[in-house]
């Protein structure tokens, strides 16, 4: 049953690396936003939440479709960024990255910005007065002691955009090689006639890859927290 | 003789904060009962305060000077600071908590000097432990290491035992003493501890409801003792 025909091998591998592009572009807004949600008060920071949060209770149909508006081939960022940067999206796997991060968005967000609410705002008064400035002071004692909300933040990413697909379908379609993930290569099968043998193989990746993920964050926040707290 | 002015209002609260005292090296306690603004005294000193108003100055360097708006930023006032509760980092081995201040001024690894204090406060055996498992004593000891290890000019404690129950107490005030008579790093020792005091102290400002009451020497003290026994 697991030799997978090439297709199968496409739509594994192109979801794999959607997912890991998605994650890391992800995780420098991530921890940027973050921080601004946990430590700074300003103008708009209501609205900021919200938006930050939209993706997870909006119909990810919807924001698809608004990806498709304003990134797609005639949306008001993606003819900016097709014309200056060169970068295009619509029906890309560069879009179904887009979508998977933007989906992943709030997942990353909300335990990165818990970490930073909780750490003791003191041990960095006392890393100013060893002399390191505010940069080397995040960098040296917040970020670290951010640690295990970060890797949980990644980790519930990564999955979450490992099994993207209605934003991911509405925006860049489902085109095998370039935007047929697994999720998408499973709907597909379904739809035709004995595609229930490789439907079902498909799923049992996707389990064993999600469990890996799980298996694997856990492992990794365990050792980051020992490594701070001790036995 | 390095000497540090301080002349500056606060108002905490309810609580308004009118200091001013000069501190010329040795070791000058900050002495009164709690809520008298002690522990805000210090955190001005170390520029984790703004004051209201007024000036601070160590030797010719203003600190802080609200007139000409002038406010160092504590990373840079070169001033040390052990906290009542040690806050030693938790994800770094007490060797990297010593290192902490060497590695953020880019100053190059000076071997002896980091044995010498090591030994000094005995914590030569601790290197490669966690924070977490240090007894409370031990982790006070860590936090005076890495505060000396910086260099500072000035040295800064804030009622370094109270968070030590007595037997532990009796385990820090020598290295302390010792520090006060071999290492030249004047410094301001906040407490309410009349024996404590006494032990350590070369001047003593006494302190109450945010102001100076009175200046001088462990005389000072004769009043307090039965008070601090509580």
């Amino acid at each position: 049953m697991f030799d997978l025909s090439v297709a199968e091998w496409t739509a594994l591998k192109l979801s794999l690396r959607i997912a890991v592009v998605a994650t890391a572009w992800a995780l420098p807004f991530a921890v940027t936003t973050g921080w601004l949600l946990a430590r700074k008060s300003f103008w708009g920071k209501t609205m900021l939440d919200g938006l930050v949060h939209l993706p997870l209770v909006l119909p990810p149909v919807v924001t698809g479709y608004l990806l498709l508006i304003w990134f797609g081939r005639r949306g008001p960022i993606g003819v900016f960024l097709h014309d200056y940067l060169g970068i295009v999206f619509a029906f890309r796997w560069t879009g179904a990255a887009l979508a998977a991060a933007v989906m992943g968005f709030p997942l990353m967000v909300r335990p990165i910005r818990l970490a930073l609410e909780t750490i003791d705002r003191r041990l960095e008064d006392a890393a100013a007065t060893l002399g390191a400035n505010s940069v080397l002071v995040f960098l040296t004692v917040t970020l670290p002691l951010a640690l295990p909300g970060i890797i949980a933040g990644v980790l519930l990413c990564f999955a979450r955009a490992l099994g993207e697909f209605g934003a991911t379908i509405t925006f860049v379609s489902n085109i095998p090689g370039e935007t047929q993930t697994i999720s998408a290569a499973i709907y597909t099968f379904l739809q035709i006639p004995d595609g229930d043998a490789p439907a079902a193989r498909m799923v049992v990746i996707a389990i064993v890859l999600a469990l890996v993920a799980l298996v694997g964050a856990e492992w990794l926040s365990r050792r980051a927290t020992t490594r701070f707290h001790g036995e | 003789m390095t000497v540090l002015a301080v002349d500056v209002d606060k108002q905490l609260g309810v609580l308004k904060l009118a200091v001013h005292f000069r501190a010329a090296g040795g070791v000058t306690a900050l002495f009164g009962p709690s809520g008298a603004g002690k522990t805000s005294i210090v955190n001005m000193i170390a520029g984790l305060l703004t004051p209201d108003r007024g000036r601070m100055t160590l030797d010719d360097t203003v600190l802080f000077d609200a007139a000409e708006g002038i406010d160092v930023p504590p990373h840079r006032r070169h001033i040390g600071y052990v906290f009542q509760e040690g806050r030693l980092f938790p994800h770094l081995s007490v060797r990297q908590n010593l290192d902490y201040g060497r590695r953020m001024s880019k100053r190059p690894r000076d071997a002896s000097e980091f044995e010498r204090i090591a030994a000094l406060l005995g914590i030569t055996h601790l290197l490669n432990r966690r924070p977490r498992l240090l007894s409370g004593g031990e982790r006070q000891r860590v936090a005076i290491g890495r505060a000396l290890l910086m260099r500072p000019r000035l040295l800064l404690l804030d009622e370094p035992l109270a968070s030590l129950d007595s037997g532990h107490k009796g385990e820090i005030l020598p290295y302390l003493v010792r520090l006060r008579d071999e290492a030249a790093i004047p410094m301001v020792y906040v407490s309410h501890t009349a024996a404590e005091v006494r032990r350590i102290a070369t001047t003593v400002v006494r302190l109450d409801g945010g102001r100076v009451v009175a200046t001088g020497g462990l005389e000072l003290l004769a009043g307090a003792e039965v008070e601090a026994l509580e």
